[in-house]
């Protein structure tokens, strides 16, 4: 349409469902628009992104659905298209936002209108994030979440929002800044910021270090990496259910989604070279913070914290540099985006109900909520890794990865897994069993059919993908190999034979 | 270049400051046969002139001409930078008149002196010799002098308008010093002639004059360390003074400096590159750092203005057609946002009484969620938050430092960037996260266009950038 194509359309989409959202009056039939026309956007936003599923072809490594428009100039341009990596990401992002709407109907009572517009911007914005195909416009897409996020945060936020939301901002700003000036010395150095050129050039050595630890400052606080993550439980404590689960479903992604696009193929060899760095890094999250997050008596935070450690997984798997690896932590995002969607809802749910998310507020749930406990649990488990949820695969498969890479790297990080058991089911144990003691409690309602509604299709999906993860990988396939083949093409060749390059 | 050495010069490069200095000679006698009843034909004739000016401007066709034995310049950039310069003059009369009035200080002067002082800007944007560049300052000035202090009962806008004097005497006094040592060294006032001079033997007396020079031009851009004059001022000064100070002079200053800079010293670029380096680093740090202290809106925007003067630098510092490029869109999206934010000040009332504590904003986005949405959109802004305007405008000039590999000054000036992103947020903060305080009045209707323009400029700038892009490629290809 207009001479727009379909990625167009699920950039525009959220913003008209905005524009309505923000006419509506602020009484309460406006209200009852406001929710369900933001609601019924996101729907049919998710059904245009399957059609885009659908005209979508796995086999393909390249760009399809490519739009080409002149935007600056002639070298920077307002250029879309999807690989077998961004896909998922976007269909996980048009799939997630319905669930954040639903949540938001009861939870939020003033000032909804613009509640659900910045919802509906922050959907755009991160769309645009996974289907720029020009380096300043996806950089214009990435650092203008924060606008919404920050209001997010700072107006619909708990206690210390406004802390939270100053050091979310300031945090990732000044990763960002620094990407931005990269961004500018790859424009003068290959002449373009075309996505699709700068795959194909080939920048000098030495500017490959610099550029890499530049891109590198931004998408490690992003994701966020050990020892910039600490922005993360602050804003995810703070932040209202929907806001939480949108930070640990896709921002957070935003950063794993830059590092196969940009860090990898774009910068080979000083991929090649920090290897060992983020290697470390990455263990010392997996393992320091799944410690941490055992010790915490906020249930929202230790998700945060395991979040943190999940993080650890993805970033070991993409710089093993091997098939395994980075399919692995494709995978383990999507996966982890769902999980820990769900769990930050099921958060949300008692603490609609209760006001507080201290661990030691709650016990014995399972008497009064036995559906709750259920659903729960099966996140639980998939968030620790079990065989049969999606989780278990993206884990095994960075391991895998990582084995190849480095026999001690895959030795540290399996402390994670067995970490991950402790502080996920020993948060279940005092959550759901034990006696029920405290009187606030017993008169708790089970799940309604609205929440059972927001979990049951993510309970079903976290499965479909734990059995049958083919649904991802094939997805990712073809694009992971070329990416890793231009990889390879980037490195010296007494370097080539990756894998058996490490101890 | 077509150049006219005849004894009768060519008048029509000059015409709409030709026009513009009748219809102010004109307005003069006007309004002393009228007196101050008249200031709302005056200020509307005033206008007019301005917008006609400005057509005439566009009329003026791509070329490049000059005239007055070479004194006097009009190529693309003295076309677009006068055209941002009269967008600021006309604004700050409309966003006048309302606020003068209720202060009972609406004096038919008040325009006409605007009047003046822009057709000094425009000198200064054309000006391609010294002693016209020195004759366009000093019309400019000595007509804002007087405006500073146009609040002549109040303390603080008679020691705003006494400041600004002493201290701007002191830099035309630098300026005029320099300047005699630059024309006894290279036996010429005329860019051109000293850009052939100082290429042949870079001199250290051209330098010693060049740095005077520099001095001089920082103080009108307000740039550290030649930036003590501006809280108080625009603190002091009428709220519009301090408008009218932040958007045209500061056009018509950085006009000034990049023509001097690259046209006639461009040889010595090495010598002056880590003076303006510098300057833009100083007045990027201290616009971050001294800006997180102050309560009053008007005080904040003056660190605020400090610290875009030094973005602006950044762009001059590379001394290349790109980096000219990114400080004509600086200054033109900068121009925008001042005069929203100003607008949105001016915005600030309740009970009759106006506002200028950040604190009095609280919760204005429940109490007057226009004001307070305009407000945050032009702070994010300024902070260079994609997809707005401001953004853009730090990109093109950084741009510019990288491909000059200045790295460490793009480096700081990032890191500043984000620092005052402190400052903005807070304001922001206490807009839409505190409870509400008192209750906004709606703005009047001329003063909420001029916040809603301005807001839409920054929005829909990613949008519609190519043509404004493309305006001041022309611009700052017309230097070279």
């Amino acid at each position: 349409m207009f001479g727009f194509g379909i990625l167009s359309g699920l950039i525009a989409l959220p913003l008209v469902g905005a524009a309505f959202v923000l006419l509506q009056k602020d009484d309460a039939a406006g209200l009852r628009n406001a929710r369900w026309g933001a609601f019924w956007t996101t729907i049919v936003t998710f059904l245009l992104s399957l059609v885009a599923l659908a005209r979508f072809e796995n086999a393909k490594a390249g760009f399809q659905l490519v739009e080409r428009k002149a935007w600056l100039g002639e070298n920077i341009l307002y250029q879309l298209g999807v690989d077998g990596v961004a896909m998922p990401f976007v269909i996980l992002t048009t799939f997630l936002m319905p669930f954040c709407i639903a949540a938001s109907f009861h939870s939020i009572k003033e000032r909804a209108r613009e509640y659900y517009a910045l919802f509906l911007l922050l959907e755009t914005l991160m769309i645009g994030v996974f289907v720029s195909l020009d380096l300043v416009l996806f950089y214009v897409f990435f650092e203008a979440g924060l606008i919404p996020m920050f209001l997010i945060i700072g107006i619909w936020g708990g206690a210390r929002r406004i802390y939270a939301s100053f050091k979310f901002f300031l945090y990732t700003l000044l990763g960002s800044v620094l990407m931005l000036l990269a961004i500018m010395a790859m424009y003068w150095a290959a002449g373009t910021t075309d996505i699709v050129k700068l795959l194909a050039f080939k920048f000098p050595s030495s500017m490959q270090y610099w550029l890499w630890l530049a891109f590198f400052a931004s998408f490690a606080v992003k994701m966020p990496m050990w020892p910039v993550h600490t922005w993360l439980p602050d804003a995810h404590v703070e932040a209202p259910t929907a806001g939480s689960v949108i930070l640990a479903g896709i921002l957070l992604k935003m950063g794993g989604y830059g590092f196969i696009r940009f860090s990898l193929p774009m910068f080979p060899e000083a991929s090649l070279y920090f290897a060992n760095f983020v290697f470390a890094l990455s263990a010392i999250a997996i393992i320091y913070t799944s410690l941490v997050a055992m010790m915490q008596e906020d249930i929202k935070k230790l998700i945060a914290y395991s979040s943190v450690a999940h993080m650890g997984f993805v970033t070991m798997g993409l710089f093993t540099l091997n098939a395994q690896g980075v399919q692995g932590a494709v995978f383990q995002m999507v996966s982890h985006g769902l999980v820990s969607g769900a769990l930050f809802l099921c958060v949300g749910i008692v603490y609609d109900r209760m006001h507080t998310r201290m661990i030691s507020a709650y016990g014995g749930l399972v008497n009064r909520m036995p559906l709750y406990a259920l659903v729960f649990l099966l996140f639980t488990m998939a968030n620790v890794g079990l065989p049969g949820t999606s989780g278990f695969v993206g884990e095994f498969l960075t391991l895998l990865g990582a084995y190849k890479a480095s026999t001690w790297l895959a030795f540290f990080a399996t402390f994670g897994v067995i970490l991950s058991a402790a502080y996920a089911l020993w948060l279940f144990a005092r959550v759901v069993y034990g006696k029920m003691e405290k009187h606030a409690l017993e008169t708790i309602p089970d799940l309604d059919s609205r929440e059972l509604a927001m979990l049951v299709p993510l309970a079903l999906l976290v499965i479909w993908f734990g059995v049958q993860p083919n649904g991802i990988l094939a997805m990712s396939q073809a694009s992971v190999d070329g990416i890793l083949a231009i990889v390879q093409a980037g490195l010296p060749k007494a370097a080539a034979t990756l894998g058996t390059l490490k101890p | 270049m077509t150049t006219i050495m005849s004894p009768v010069p060519a008048f029509g490069p000059a015409l709409p400051e030709i026009l513009l200095a009748i219809v102010a000679l004109g307005l003069v006698l006007y309004g002393a046969i009228m007196g101050d009843g008249a200031k709302r034909y005056i200020d509307m004739i005033a206008i007019a002139a301005m917008l006609v000016a400005g057509l005439l401007l566009l009329d003026q066709g791509p070329g490049k001409v000059s005239t007055f034995n070479d004194a006097f310049v009009v190529d693309s950039f003295a076309r677009t930078m006068k055209g941002l310069t009269l967008i600021g003059s006309i604004a700050a009369i409309i966003l006048s008149q309302r606020f003068l009035v209720d202060e009972k200080i609406a004096r038919f002067e008040y325009t006409i002196l605007i009047l003046l002082s822009t057709i000094g800007m425009m000198m200064m944007c054309s000006a391609n010799e010294l002693i016209s560049l020195y004759l366009g300052v000093e019309l400019q000035s000595l007509a804002l002098y007087v405006v500073a202090a146009m609040h002549r009962d109040n303390l603080k806008s008679s020691e705003a308008g006494l400041k600004y004097f002493v201290l701007g005497a002191l830099s035309s006094g630098m300026l005029l010093y320099g300047m005699s040592l630059v024309y006894g060294f290279t036996g010429s006032v005329t860019f051109p002639a000293i850009a052939k001079a100082v290429a042949g033997q870079g001199g250290t007396g051209v330098v010693f004059g060049l740095v005077f020079i520099i001095a001089g031009l920082a103080f009108k851009m307000s740039i550290v360390p030649f930036h003590m004059w501006t809280p108080d001022v625009y603190e002091g000064a009428p709220t519009p003074v301090a408008a009218f100070f932040a958007t045209a002079p500061k056009m018509a200053a950085v006009a000034m400096s990049t023509r001097i800079l690259i046209d006639a010293f461009l040889p010595v670029l090495k010598d002056w590159q880590p003076i303006i380096a510098f300057t833009a680093i100083a007045s990027m740090v201290l616009g971050a750092f001294a800006a997180i202290g102050q309560s009053n809106i008007k005080r904040l925007m003056a660190y605020s203005s400090i610290g875009n003067m030094g973005y602006a630098m950044v762009g001059l510092a590379a001394g290349t057609i790109a980096g000219v490029e990114g400080v004509v869109i600086f200054m033109t999206i900068y121009l925008a946002m001042t005069l929203g934010v100003f607008a949105a000040i001016l915005g600030m009332q309740s009970g009759g009484k106006r506002l200028e504590d950040i604190s009095d904003l609280a919760g204005a986005s429940r109490t007057n969620p226009g004001l307070a949405f305009v407000l945050a959109a032009l702070l994010f802004s300024l902070i260079g938050i994609p997809p707005l305007g401001g953004f853009f405008g730090k990109f093109y000039v950084f741009a510019a430092a990288i491909e000059a590999k200045l790295f460490t000054l793009a480096v700081i000036g990032i890191v500043a960037s984000v620092v005052s992103a402190f400052y903005y947020l807070r304001i922001i903060k206490v807009m839409y996260f505190d409870a509400p305080g008192p209750t906004l009045a709606p703005a009047g209707v001329e003063i909420r266009a001029i916040m809603w323009a301005s807001a839409a400029f920054v929005i829909l700038f990613a949008v519609f950038a190519s043509p404004i892009r493309s305006m001041a490629g022309a611009a700052a290809k017309s230097l070279f």
